[in-house]
């Protein structure tokens, strides 16, 4: 009697559509290719042309997905106009460290990049700049001699025309694969920004996701104004060798825009969609001529 | 003093025989001379063929011997008078840097550097030698005071690299590794960095941007610790040794890729085998450099830095037509 009491109903069963997800578990749906895109970080799924319209931000959440240099220069830029320089720089196997070279050339093959940064010319809001922007596609955008030597030579562009310097960064660090050599593009790029700076020069630092390492502890962090998109991870030691060493578990903020905001280390987190407009600002502010102008 | 790492192995074995025998004839009597001679003999030939062949896997472990001199012990044999200054003035002492004025054949200079415990104790207030952001501002501090007191600057590079903590970050160890590259860059005096252990990454940088950069024989320069390397490239951290050979981290390698002025050598076994005869090679060493470069105007010491710096680098560049 109970035993009946208690048998399952048969229901004809349909496969779940959305089925909430299990704490901690991402959410697994079937996706179109390329017709819909689900956020890495909530989940939400939305169709690819309202979030590239929305400049590949989560309407949900507001995760800032990363961004190939190409679509950064082309949603940054007036009109997307660009004039590239030193693009045909290209990196060696100066160590000959095994496996690079075939490295190098599927990182190219993945991001349609030459290297992890590409430089050059063009206007925001109708201030002329030079440009740096780094791709993390391309070998997680870690600092080798072609990413020393193209950013140094876009702060001796700057210096040399009298421009503002802006550099979105992001980067997993210095190229292990070229050893000592990328170390020391550290120091000239720094050396190089001294300079710059000294004579006057305004250097704009946008740290996007993620920010490590080499690239953090050098140029990116000496901006005369340094910004952030939000949740950027920024810092010099990753999380994980940090974990390990103080032998804790870090809370999720750690590292985020917002961590590095409050404990000081940048000027503003600046949402994807008021970059531009922020940035104009920004340029604004020091075209105007003082009472040293002129001088 | 005894030899440990693996590869002096057979060097220990020869010493043993060596005792063996003297102990031997001692007690029993018997006149071994010429025998012991020949051993003698034996051994320096296999301690040249061991030493004069060293990989750069066996290089970096003799670079950690625990025993290996350390920054202080440099200083208080190198110079005179030496001060001791503390704190960065604005968070806090961090030990793992050490420095302050002391004189050069004289000379009033700054000296600062990496410090490494001499024990355990000793080497968890020191972080083992790895500094926080205030041990950075700190020799910062000193740098810009030499700078302004026109003082020539040394500093001696021995460290794994800065500290991964939590409250490092939260401290800005990235602004703080940063800043001093960029303002050892404009520094009006002469700079002089000896890498005399471990030269490990933005860590060893952060006081290594020099118009002359030395190195010991048997030390090493990395951009990323052999263990990181190999754990992140291998997932392993036990190829360390495979990551030091691929990344060319020995004093030979630096050389030709033009990083480094100097090669400084050291006593068959590593500088631990006579501290005081390292010392006086380091010291001929900075003295040699400093009086190069005392010559140069302020305005030349920075170029000469610049110049340094900037050539750094290998790639491939189209010919311009």
């Amino acid at each position: 009697m109970f035993k009946d009491l208690f048998q399952k109903k048969k229901y004809a069963t349909v496969p779940s559509v959305s089925q909430t997800p299990a704490a901690g578990e991402r959410p697994k749906r079937e996706i179109p290719e390329g017709l819909m895109n689900r956020c890495p970080k909530c989940g939400n799924i939305q169709f690819s042309k309202e979030w590239e319209k929305n400049l590949k931000v989560c309407s949900t959440c507001g995760h800032h997905s990363r961004l190939n240099a190409l679509e950064r220069i082309a949603m940054t830029l007036d009109d997307g106009r660009f004039f590239e320089t030193d693009a045909d720089l290209t990196s060696e196997d100066p160590l000959e460290f095994p496996g690079y070279k075939a490295k190098l050339e599927q990182q190219k093959a993945n991001s349609g990049l030459k290297d992890a940064v590409v430089t050059g010319e063009g206007e925001i809001g109708g201030f002329p700049v030079v440009v740096g922007v780094m791709s993390f596609d391309f070998f997680s955008g870690s600092m080798g001699s072609v990413v020393g030597e193209k950013v140094t030579r876009a702060i001796e562009l700057a210096a040399a025309k009298k421009l503002p310097l802006l550099i979105f960064s992001t980067s997993g660090g210095a190229r292990m694969q070229e050893g000592i050599l990328s170390l020391m593009q550290m120091a000239k790029t720094s050396a190089a920004l001294a300079k710059f700076q000294e004579d006057g020069g305004l250097f704009i630092s946008v740290f996007t996701d993620p920010t490590l390492g080499g690239v953090s502890a050098s140029f990116a962090s000496l901006g005369d104004y340094i910004l952030a998109e939000p949740g950027a991870i920024v810092g010099f030691a990753g999380r994980i060798v940090i974990e390990q060493t103080i032998r804790q578990k870090l809370p999720d903020n750690f590292q985020t825009a917002e961590f590095n905001l409050k404990h000081g280390q940048l000027d503003k987190v600046v949402h994807r969609k008021d970059m531009k407009a922020f940035l104009t600002k920004l340029l604004d502010m020091h075209s105007v001529g003082g009472p040293a102008d002129g001088k | 003093m005894e030899n440990k790492l693996p590869f002096e192995g057979p060097l220990s074995e020869q010493r043993r025989k060596i005792d063996h025998l003297k102990k031997v004839g001692e007690e029993q009597k018997i006149d071994f001379s010429e025998e012991i001679a020949r051993l003698e003999e034996a051994y320096k030939k296999l301690e040249d063929e061991i030493y004069s062949n060293l990989s750069g896997a066996q290089i970096m472990h003799l670079a950690r011997v625990h025993s290996r001199p350390t920054t202080l012990d440099y200083i208080n044999e190198i110079f005179e008078d030496f001060v001791e200054l503390h704190g960065d003035r604005l968070y806090g002492d961090d030990l793992a840097i050490v420095g302050g004025i002391a004189k050069l054949n004289g000379v009033p200079v700054t000296v600062l550097g990496h410090q490494r415990g001499k024990d355990t104790k000793d080497n968890i207030q020191r972080f083992f030698g790895s500094p926080h952001p205030e041990g950075f501002r700190k020799a910062l501090r000193f740098m810009q005071q030499a700078n302004k007191f026109g003082r020539p600057i040394v500093t001696f590079i021995d460290t794994k690299g800065a500290y991964p903590g939590d409250s490092a970050e939260a401290r800005g160890q990235s602004d703080a590794i940063a800043r001093n590259l960029k303002e050892m860059a404009m520094l009006r005096v002469p700079v002089i960095c000896v890498v005399v252990g471990e030269g490990g990454s933005g860590g060893a940088l952060a006081i290594g941007v020099g118009n002359r950069v030395l190195m010991l024989e048997n030390a090493i320069y990395s951009v990323i610790s052999p263990n990181g390397a190999a754990s992140i490239l291998w997932k392993d951290a036990s190829k360390a040794d495979q990551a030091a050979e691929a990344m060319k981290i020995t004093a030979k390698d630096l050389k030709s890729f033009g990083i480094i002025e100097e090669i400084i050598p050291e006593p068959k076994g590593g500088a631990h085998m006579d501290p005081s005869w390292q010392a006086e090679a380091v010291k001929t060493a900075i003295w040699r450099h400093l009086e190069d470069l005392s010559a140069m105007s302020p305005e030349a010491l920075i170029e000469d830095r610049y110049r340094k710096f900037r050539s750094v680098g290998k790639f491939a560049a189209p010919e311009l037509v």
